[in-house]
């Protein structure tokens, strides 16, 4: 499998948030701002490729010693440390991206689609680089959907035409349902 | 009497008043994901089930003693090690529960649901008061669960609990049990329920203020201290 394919079937066809329903509560909880969306999705792909970095060597020396039942345990610690270190080591050495992503980082440690795709890159049986272009397909997936669908909450938000039944996160999750749909159209490209 | 009732209200308020993904809006990824059929989402609902009462019960005994600052780690490590526990049982006995469910087994490790009762009652509350509170919740998470797992079944595929209906069966919706039907019958269980309780019903919102983690994230902090502008 080419890096390429690898990269356009993560961003694209098998999306982490609408088709693989991973991230959804930072998807919903964060994108009703643009910039704040952006900042989230970019902290996410940092987060993603170096946690990829860090569990992926991890997890063949937990299988060197046949312990590789423990994954779940050692990998949500290593996110977490990984998460706290990376916070500090911005603030000290990066203050201006610390400024920009540093509030995002504490909410992803306990983001699924971090610890997804350390667990899922393991059992797809990927290299460490095929890895590595796995998450960061994954964490640009993250950043296009949360990009389209802020815009798509400020034209949702202004509109008073809503049933009273479905106003608030219903018609939220219908219109999330109608971005899945459109991404659904790229199924088969890779 | 007044302490029985107390322990009733504990058990019943999960399932109904307090249910914590249709009025209270939590643990969003595993109820869209696994719901695609009414088995698997009743055997979400379960599995998550087993390790919020286990992870319930072991965090209220060791409240006391686990340091505050690193409680939030503490219950991780808890929570993680009745996952991997719940993972080696369906393995051994539900080989295609095991298999559907795939990548949501390990994920139950940060459904906030469970970190969320773990800091909001387990470590303030005594061991069968928060036992209660677990199988309460649980029930009202496998209970919703296996609700949209069955109205997605049987639009989606014309069966019900793998049992194939006459008519529907030979006109399945593919699409609401594909991603897109997942967001769609959530969004329609929601508004029936905004419905129901004319507004009143749905608790939650995906805004921090709604999030059980707000104290572990400090999301809420951090929103404010953005529009300030001021460095976390």
């Amino acid at each position: 499998m080419s890096y390429f394919s690898i990269l356009l079937g993560i961003i694209l066809v098998n999306n982490y948030v609408l088709a693989q329903f991973l991230g959804i509560c930072p998807f919903l909880g964060v994108s009703k701002k643009l910039d704040s969306a952006v900042g989230m999705g970019v902290a996410v792909i940092f987060v993603m490729v170096l946690a990829t970095a860090v569990t992926w060597p991890i997890q063949q020396l937990l299988n060197r010693f046949e312990i590789g039942y423990l994954q779940t345990i050692v990998f949500i610690l290593v996110i977490a440390a990984l998460v706290q270190f990376v916070e500090m080591a911005l603030k000290k050495f990066i203050p201006s991206l610390h400024k920009a992503l540093g509030v995002y980082l504490p909410l992803i440690t306990t983001n699924c689609a971090v610890l997804g795709v350390c667990i899922s890159n393991i059992d797809d049986g990927y290299t460490y680089l095929q890895s590595l272009v796995n998450s960061l397909g994954a964490g640009i997936g993250f950043l296009l959907a949360m990009v389209i669908f802020s815009g798509m909450r400020r034209k949702i938000e202004d509109n008073t035409d809503v049933p009273r039944a479905f106003q608030g996160v219903p018609i939220t999750m219908t219109a999330a349902a109608l971005l899945s749909l459109a991404f659904m159209g790229f199924g088969g490209l890779v | 009497m007044e302490k029985k009732s107390s322990k009733l209200a504990i058990l019943t308020k999960g399932i109904i008043k307090e249910n914590p993904n249709l009025v209270l809006l939590l643990g969003t990824c595993p109820t869209l994901a696994t719901t695609s059929s009414a088995l698997n989402g009743a055997g979400m609902g379960v599995s998550a089930m087993a390790v919020l009462i286990c992870s319930n019960i072991v965090i209220s005994l060791l409240s006391k003693i686990i340091p505050d600052k690193v409680r939030i780690p503490c219950y991780i490590v808890v929570i993680a090690g009745f996952v991997t526990v719940v993972q080696f049982v369906l393995k051994a006995f539900v080989p295609s529960l095991y298999n559907s469910l795939g990548l949501f087994i390990p994920l139950i490790v940060v459904n906030c649901i469970i970190l969320g009762r773990a800091e909001m009652f387990a470590s303030k509350n005594n061991v069968v008061d928060s036992a209660l509170d677990g199988i309460g919740m649980g029930l009202g998470f496998t209970l919703s669960l296996t609700v949209i797992g069955a109205v997605r079944e049987l639009l989606g595929a014309g069966s019900i609990f793998g049992i194939a209906l006459p008519w529907l069966n030979a006109h399945p919706m593919m699409i609401i049990a594909l991603a897109p039907g997942g967001f769609f019958i959530y969004a329609c269980t929601i508004a029936a329920i905004n419905f129901i309780t004319k507004g009143k019903g749905v608790k939650g919102s995906f805004d921090c203020h709604g999030c059980a983690m707000a104290s572990i994230c400090q999301q809420e902090k951090c929103l404010a201290e953005l529009e300030k502008g001021v460095e976390a």
